[in-house]
């Protein structure tokens, strides 16, 4: 567990952590938290030249909120996050995932604009992130672009960060009107990553019907999705248990299934539905 | 003052070991201190045909590369010191590195000396192995059929030995009305002391002493043993295993790598270090279980347990560790009928070679796997019959008034009051409302299960007659030297080795106890073969019954002496004196009286003797006890299972032991507490788990399931007090009862929960999508 040698820059701004991503042309790592890089590293299954330390960048940390926002800086801890009085009042759906997340040492270290751009198929945020419709904020050479989480995230350790990239910021979107969200994780006994973690957003209209569904589904396949067949049987149904029960069933419609030694891809289909229609029900504005 | 025998004393090693100041054998820095690392086979089977380790050795830093053939005849063979008799048993060579074969994934190949652990690392990869890759068996089944592949070429079948114990029980089978016939698994699991396995080795070439610091339960056994491998004599080898982060037997055992560093040390004048780290801790440290096991028990339809025969295939790895062959034989052979009074009993063990990591003690070390099959199988019958399980229980425990028993495996239980445990249980539980509780649920469509397990354990190992009757290559006697300085403190030395069980704080309490003084005046040393003169360390709940006695005993030597010095300095006769609260005391006469303290410091003047006594006040003791200690107990444990998912979930966990008079009752809750954790580790998450090619799967945290915190409910503990009869303070161990206990009642629990759906067992660990399977798509009647 001891990683091959690299070398180890500290970046003084964001803009020098992308020079220095350029300078090394696809031999330099970011390193923020530490929580998903160093394991690798211990491991050798990478073993990039050089570290860029944005650890010491306050820019890129922070919460903030706005009437239809709110923006966490990719340096946020997931304690910052479960702890924060702001997000807790206008998206608890964040802090209850956040909450969740690994231990109580990774939470302490372990950052959300890290953990999106590891892009563990397992771990909770990209649910969370896909059911608030998030949009992260990168810098790169050509300056700042917006990417929605489901273009961000590509396949299993797989994003559309560019080589050269560093996450800046996510905003979550607040949800209009009267909505409610709840996360469901079954985490595995061993990592406690998510074998399924569920997020649900339900809002209604004045009529009791529902009005907006989002559904992100964590762990269960090969990559986190959106369940938009679920998402499509609850829009415009009324808010109640029958209408969750069905739309439920079609939590395993999108994504690819695979087993492990843990869990099979039928019961991971199982899983995704039962915890699907927790999650919404708990969901019920 | 209050006794602090039997006081809650807070652990006097925590606020060391909390603030970061104890000192690990990691923590060791040396001037000029290498660093190794070692090669480890990544293949389960397979024929060196080279090593070539020039490019290691021109890697910068790097200091030595050692393969098989450079130590070959310097270093080993490792050896195994538990050679049960009759047995047939073979101990193939074992040497410290490979020589032409590798036989498991994390076999030793070379070993890397250099300037930093990260050279010593780097240089690994510049190894070149031209392996033969060869047939791979990892099932002990599968090994002993036909064919099979040979892991050792000169052990044909790969059968390590086989071992018989009791008489012919064929005439409980012919009386039999009911026979129970199953077949149990016992899955591998992974010993994970938060310590992994370290060493340090100084050798002094002046004098020719070698120091090596390492991650030993018993430091004095590792003595003889590398003595031996390494032809170092035992008055010129120091051992020092002082704190040691855990063991759960995993650090009992004798390994290469220790050895490999001390002969590096020697052979390059300059200390060396190698700790292992958790990926290597995984495949290279024993495992513990990986047993098959048929039983049969013979009863009668209202509930009477006749017979049982029992026969194990136990995989022993690709090697015989250490102390591997006593586990699936004494420990788990001799006591398959568990607390039951069952006049016939037979066991029959295989212990097999297959090509995977070597298996040897583990918390509990063959006594849970005999635990969890006759309560398992108390089980089975109790449904066979229609009967209750507790009743069951009830009709079969060995009533208390028939100790000392003597079972038909030729043990001889202690004492016990094995129906007060289980009654202090039941009533704990409020059983029968509970059973109600559960009939209640289950028409809501929640299950609910109940399972028990009432146990008997052998520990306290043991009488050195019957260690080696039983081919144990060694005594398990202890030794005890309690010194009073002349100021009146004192300093204990135990043979013991504890590394985590909190004998510096329980040992203190006996001797502050005896003496009347506070316990702050009594520090314990343990774990340094040059401080304290043998002993044979911490397993098997060993370590009070045995070294805490000794202990005790030397503790009066001392006192007996002080009596005379006392009498002398009252000017009265030596039975006219009593001794209380630390106080010499002339009987009848209040107020004549000298404090022990006093009496100490004349004893070391020696102004004023009595005649014929000797200056001083030390005393030692070799304390070897007449019998094994058989502590016992009920534990019930409730669980709630979501058929849909196949969740599992602990509501209660109630544990009723009996470990004799209670020393510190906050040290015995903490081991129970942690066995029992360890016990329900195996029924519900812990596994490893070997693909055909004998890669093991599961070999780190992400994918092995150690026990959290957060997955159990509040334990409810409570004891009965049965004093052992044959030693002093009536001691029995406390260490592994927890472990020995949880499993079956755990499994007992699920399955009783599971019975709507026609469940009658199931495999460990109790994973969810195995209940899920059961309970899918069908209906609970």
């Amino acid at each position: 567990m001891i990683p091959s040698a690299f070398a180890y820059e500290r970046a003084q701004s964001v803009r020098d952590a992308v020079r220095l991503l350029e300078s090394h042309q696809g031999e330099a790592k970011i390193l923020s938290g530490g929580h998903s890089l160093i394991p690798l590293l211990k491991l050798r299954l990478t073993s990039p030249s050089v570290l860029i330390d944005i650890g010491g960048l306050s820019e890129l940390r922070g919460i903030s909120a706005g009437e239809d926002q709110v923006v966490v800086g990719a340096l946020t801890t997931h304690a910052e996050v479960a702890n924060s009085p702001v997000i807790k009042e206008k998206l608890p759906l964040l802090a209850e995932a956040a909450r969740q997340i690994g231990d109580l040492q990774v939470r302490n270290r372990g950052t959300v604009g890290g953990s999106l751009a590891h892009a563990d198929p397992a771990s909770d945020l990209p649910a969370v992130a896909l059911a608030l419709d998030a949009v992260l904020t990168l810098e790169g050479p050509d300056g700042r672009n917006e990417i929605p989480i489901g273009d961000f995230i590509l396949g299993p350790l797989l994003t559309a960060l560019g080589g050269s990239d560093v996450v800046v910021s996510i905003s979550f979107p607040i949800p209009k009107g009267r909505w409610k969200g709840a996360y469901e994780k079954y985490p595995h006994p061993a990592s406690g990553y998510a074998v399924v973690g569920v997020a649900a957003v339900l809002a209604v209209d004045g009529g009791g019907l529902i009005r907006e569904a989002r559904v992100g589904i964590t762990g269960a396949a090969d990559t986190p999705y959106r369940a938009r067949e679920v998402e499509a049987a609850l829009i415009g149904k009324p808010a109640d248990e029958e209408t969750i029960r069905q739309a439920a069933e079609q939590a395993d419609a999108e994504g690819s299934f695979s087993g492990d030694l843990f869990a099979s891809a039928d019961y991971r289909r199982h899983l995704c539905k039962v915890y699907a229609r927790r999650a919404l029900a708990r969901a019920l504005p | 003052m209050a006794s602090v025998f039997g006081a809650a004393v807070k652990r006097r090693e925590d606020p060391r070991l909390i603030t970061g100041n104890g000192r690990y054998t990691d923590d060791i820095q040396l001037p000029g201190m290498l660093y190794a690392a070692i090669l480890r086979s990544p293949y389960a089977h397979a024929r060196i045909r080279s090593i070539h380790v020039e490019k290691a050795r021109q890697l910068p830093g790097v200091v030595a590369v050692f393969t098989g053939s450079d130590v070959a005849g310097k270093v080993g063979p490792i050896p195994t010191a538990w050679l049960p008799p009759n047995s047939g048993i073979k101990t193939p060579a074992h040497p410290p590195l490979a020589v032409d074969k590798v036989r498991y994934v994390g076999d030793g190949v070379a070993m890397v000396v250099a300037e930093s652990r990260y050279i010593a690392r780097d240089a690994l990869d510049l190894i070149e192995v031209d392996y033969e890759v060869l047939p791979v068996v990892v099932d002990p089944e599968k090994a002993m059929a036909e064919g099979a592949p040979l892991v050792h070429d000169d052990v044909p079948g790969n059968v390590a030995f086989h071992w018989e114990a009791g008489g012919d029980p064929a005439p409980a089978f012919e009386q039999a009305e009911v026979v129970i016939r199953h077949r149990f698994r016992q899955q591998r699991l992974v010993p994970n002391p938060m310590e992994p396995r370290a060493a340090v080795a100084q050798y002094n070439a002046g004098s020719g002493d070698m120091t090596l610091w390492v991650t030993s339960q018993n430091p004095h056994i590792h003595r003889v043993l590398l003595s031996n491998i390494l032809g170092i004599p035992e008055h010129k080898l120091r051992i020092v295993a002082v704190d040691v982060g855990g063991g759960f037997g995993c650090k009992i055992p004798c390994y290469a790598d220790e050895a490999l560093v001390a002969f590096a040390a020697r052979e390059l004048g300059r200390p060396v270090k190698w700790t292992e780290d958790r990926r290597e801790h995984f495949l290279a440290t024993t495992h513990g279980r990986d047993e098959v096991i048929d039983a049969e028990l013979a009863g009668k339809r209202d509930g009477t347990m006749l017979g049982l025969r029992v026969r194990m295939v136990a995989n022993m790895g690709a090697y015989l560790s250490t102390a591997a062959p006593g586990v699936p034989t004494i420990l788990f052979g001799l006591i398959t009928v568990g607390p039951y009074k069952i006049p016939y009993a037979h066991t029959e063990v295989y212990g097999v070679f297959t090509n995977t990591t070597p298996t040897d003690a583990y918390r509990g070390a063959g006594r849970p796997e005999a635990t969890y099959v006759i309560e398992r199988m108390a089980d089975l019958f109790a449904k066979e019959i229609g009967m209750d399980p507790v009743e069951v229980r009830k009709k079969n425990l060995i009533p208390a008034e028939e100790f000392p028993y003597t079972t038909p495996l030729g043990l001889q239980y202690d004492s016990g009051n094995y129906h007060g445990a289980l009654q202090k249980a039941l009533d704990m539980l409020d059983y029968d409302r509970l059973r109600k509780e559960q009939e209640q649920l289950r028409a809501q469509g929640r299950y609910i299960g109940i399972g028990w397990s009432t146990y008997v354990e052998i520990c306290g190992l043991g009488p050195s007659q019957v260690a080696g009757a039983v081919g144990f290559q060694g005594g398990l006697w202890e030794s005890a030297t309690v010194r009073v300085h002349p100021g009146g403190k004192v300093t204990v030395f135990t043979g013991t080795s504890p590394h985590g069980q909190g004998e510096e704080t329980t040992f203190a309490q006996i001797v502050a106890d005896r003496f009347g003084i506070p316990i702050e005046d009594v520090e314990v040393v343990h774990g340094d073969t040059d401080r304290i003169a043998m002993g044979w360390g911490t397993y098997g709940s060993r370590t009070t019954p045995v070294g805490g006695n000794a202990i005790a005993i030397a503790a009066d030597r001392v006192l007996e002496k002080a009596r005379k010095i006392a009498a002398h300095m009252l000017e009265v006769a030596e039975d006219d004196v009593e001794f209380t609260g630390g106080m010499f005391k002339v009987k009848g006469v209040p107020g004549r009286q000298v404090k022990f303290q006093d009496v100490v410091l004349q004893a070391y003047l020696a102004w004023n003797l009595p005649p014929g006594v000797e200056p001083g006040l030390e005393a030692q003791a070799f304390y070897d006890p007449v019998n094994f200690c058989y502590p016992f107990g009920a534990h019930a444990c409730v669980t709630e299972v979501d058929p849909e998912t196949g969740e599992i979930k602990i509501l209660r966990y109630v544990a009723v032991d009996d470990c004799g008079p209670v020393i510190n009752p906050m040290i015995v809750e903490g081991q129970v507490h942690g066995g029992v954790v360890q016990g329900i580790g195996q029924a519900l998450w812990e596994g490893a788990v070997y693909d055909d090619e004998g890669q093991l799967v599961t070999g780190s945290f992400m994918d092995y399931a150690m026990p959290k915190a957060r997955f159990f409910p509040k334990f409810e503990t409570a004891h009965t007090v049965t004093p052992a009869p044959h030693n002093p303070l009536g001691v029995k161990g406390i260490g592994e009862t927890g472990t020995i206990a949880a499993t079956p009642a755990v499994v007992n629990s699920v399955v009783d929960a599971l019975r709507p759906f026609g469940v009658t067992d199931l495999e460990m660990p109790l994973t969810p999508e195995k209940i899920w399977k059961i309970t899918h798509g069908r209906e609970a009647r």
